[in-house]
């Protein structure tokens, strides 16, 4: 127990064994696989499904911010082809 | 005496198998040209599933809720009724979780090729496809050949007639 390469492997070991535990190790294993996507592709995940409404929200904003824009940010969707 | 850096490298060398290791055990590796489908008919998949024996196979992985899914049925059944006749068997696998989703889909499409359901997304996970659709073509040995990410229109359509003409051609292996 005492040799130093045990104890630098054991280190090693929990090092590694403590990443992939945690979940840090890669963000392909947590990530959303392509089959998994049927609700991201619902249309109701889409922000601008209505876009009378979207429209007033914008104006609101403008209006209380004297700022537009910058709402052009994808989230959902089936992320096909 | 072990040396310093014979102290750290062994270790690392070490920590990196494992590593490699565990992710391998993570991430089933994607199928590729050159290997194999996992065998169809033990993959619970809803449906009856065709012979493929001895035939060139195109195995799609499709959902109700994909644009691109829905372009590509037409150019399937196009395909199907090209070259059907002289042995290609098109099995397109749905990996929709909801059957009224699925059932919708097949209704409106009418395919003409047969049509299963991954309920438990179980086939779609060891294949581990990288986008959707996805489809493989299959040699009459059982190989894949080629594989298809996405869908796009005449390019896909062109390039898949081309590739089954040339496995169509291939002969078929001794039983």
């Amino acid at each position: 127990m005492n040799s130093p390469r045990i104890r630098l492997a054991l280190l090693a070991g929990l090092g590694v064994a403590a990443a992939l535990l945690c979940g840090c190790a890669t963000n392909a294993a947590v990530r959303v696989r392509p089959w998994q996507r049927a609700a991201l592709a619902d249309d109701t995940m889409n922000p601008d499904r209505d876009p009378v409404g979207s429209k007033m929200v914008e104006h609101v904003y403008f209006s209380r911010e004297a700022a537009s824009g910058g709402r052009g940010v994808g989230g959902s969707g089936c992320g096909c082809n | 005496m072990v040396s310093a850096r014979q102290a750290i490298a062994s270790p690392l060398r070490w920590a990196a198998a494992a590593a490699a290791a565990a992710l391998a055990t993570v991430l089933p590796a994607q199928v590729a040209p050159g290997g194999a489908l996992p065998p169809l008919a033990a993959a619970g998949l809803a449906g009856d599933v065709p012979d493929t024996s001895g035939k060139v196979v195109l195995v799609d992985f499709w959902a109700s809720w994909c644009a691109p899914c829905k372009a590509s049925f037409p150019v399937y059944a196009r395909l199907n009724a090209a070259y059907a006749a002289r042995g290609l068997v098109i099995i397109a696998v749905s990996v929709d979780e909801s059957p009224s989703a699925y059932a919708a889909f097949v209704a409106r499409q009418k395919p003409p090729f047969a049509t299963l359901r991954d309920p438990k997304q179980k086939l779609v996970a060891q294949v581990q496809v990288p986008t959707m659709p996805t489809s493989y073509l299959v040699d009459r040995a059982g190989r894949v050949r080629f594989v298809h990410p996405g869908f796009r229109g005449d390019e896909t359509e062109r390039e898949l007639r081309g590739e089954i003409e040339a496995l169509l051609g291939e002969r078929a292996p001794a039983p």
